[in-house]
């Protein structure tokens, strides 16, 4: 069995207020599978926020995108990291936070995510660097911090946007 | 990964038994898909018709399921739902692949074609 992270890490980190009825907060160890399981549990919390299927959609894009990553780039396995997911509903649609203590990105920034070129030989065809692309064509105000030894990674969806 | 495969006259069609090609599974599936189109005929049809999601790993894991096939062998897509449609589209891999609406549609083009 995974060792579920280590609940020291925990310490500094935002103290969890009372739930709130437009937020989902989710707290889960880094590891792939883990990721999988989240992703399915906030699908199913969000249920309440009348998502549509194309909303929730984009939502797990760039939600696996970004998870993947902490899995896969800040923390290694020996780590037992663990990353939170914030996650509320406001008018101009969905703000999301995650949260990790693993090594800080490359050059304090998240990569660029550039279209990668197609026009080439199937040969040279790109088979990795399509995550940051897709974080950045369905996310808004894509904010990054490194504070403390804490990553923080905030965007906005425009989905289920109150009118 | 389960992945299960059918032939035709002169094609394979390879479907995925999950629901879900990401990070977790990538590199099963792209060493099980290897091997099933090292052992096929000409044409490969994979079938995404159970897969509700793939992500920028399972993208990739396609790519180079694309790049694994031998010099004059066809790998194209059948079947996709919305997401995995998107994760295509927006990342232009679309342009890259022939997709077809259903696996009969890809059997059956296949068929009328030679």
């Amino acid at each position: 069995m995974r060792h579920e992270g280590n609940l020291n890490s925990l310490r500094n980190w935002e103290k969890a207020g009372h739930p709130r009825d437009n937020e989902l907060r989710i707290i889960i160890p880094a590891s792939l599978g883990a990721v999988r399981r989240g992703l399915e549990n906030i699908k199913t919390g969000l249920a309440p926020f009348g998502f549509s299927a194309d909303e929730l959609s984009s939502l797990e894009i760039v939600l696996a995108e970004a998870l993947n990553n902490i899995v896969e780039h800040a923390y290694t396995e020996a780590d037992n990291g663990l990353i939170e997911v914030s996650l509320t509903q406001i008018p101009c649609g969905l703000a999301c936070t995650i949260i990790d203590n693993g090594k800080m990105m490359p050059g304090g920034e998240p990569p660029l995510g550039l279209q990668a070129n197609l026009d080439c030989d199937r040969a040279d065809l790109p088979e990795g660097g399509f995550g940051w692309f897709l974080i950045r064509e369905l996310a808004h105000e894509l904010d990054y911090q490194h504070i403390d030894g804490q990553n923080k990674l905030s965007f906005r969806l425009a989905i289920g946007e109150m009118s | 990964m389960k992945l299960e495969h059918q032939d035709f006259d002169d094609v394979r069609v390879v479907s995925v038994g999950e629901n879900r090609i990401d990070a977790a599974c990538a590199i099963q599936f792209k060493d099980e898909m290897r091997a099933l189109s090292d052992s096929g005929p000409a044409r490969i049809v994979l079938d995404l018709g159970n897969v509700e999601f793939l992500d920028s790993s399972g993208l990739g894991a396609v790519v180079a399921a694309l790049k694994a096939v031998r010099n004059g062998q066809q790998l194209e897509l059948a079947a996709l739902h919305p997401t995995v449609q998107r994760v295509f589209r927006l990342t232009r891999m679309d342009t890259v692949f022939k997709i077809h609406t259903s696996v009969a549609d890809a059997v059956e083009g296949i068929a009328n074609a030679s």
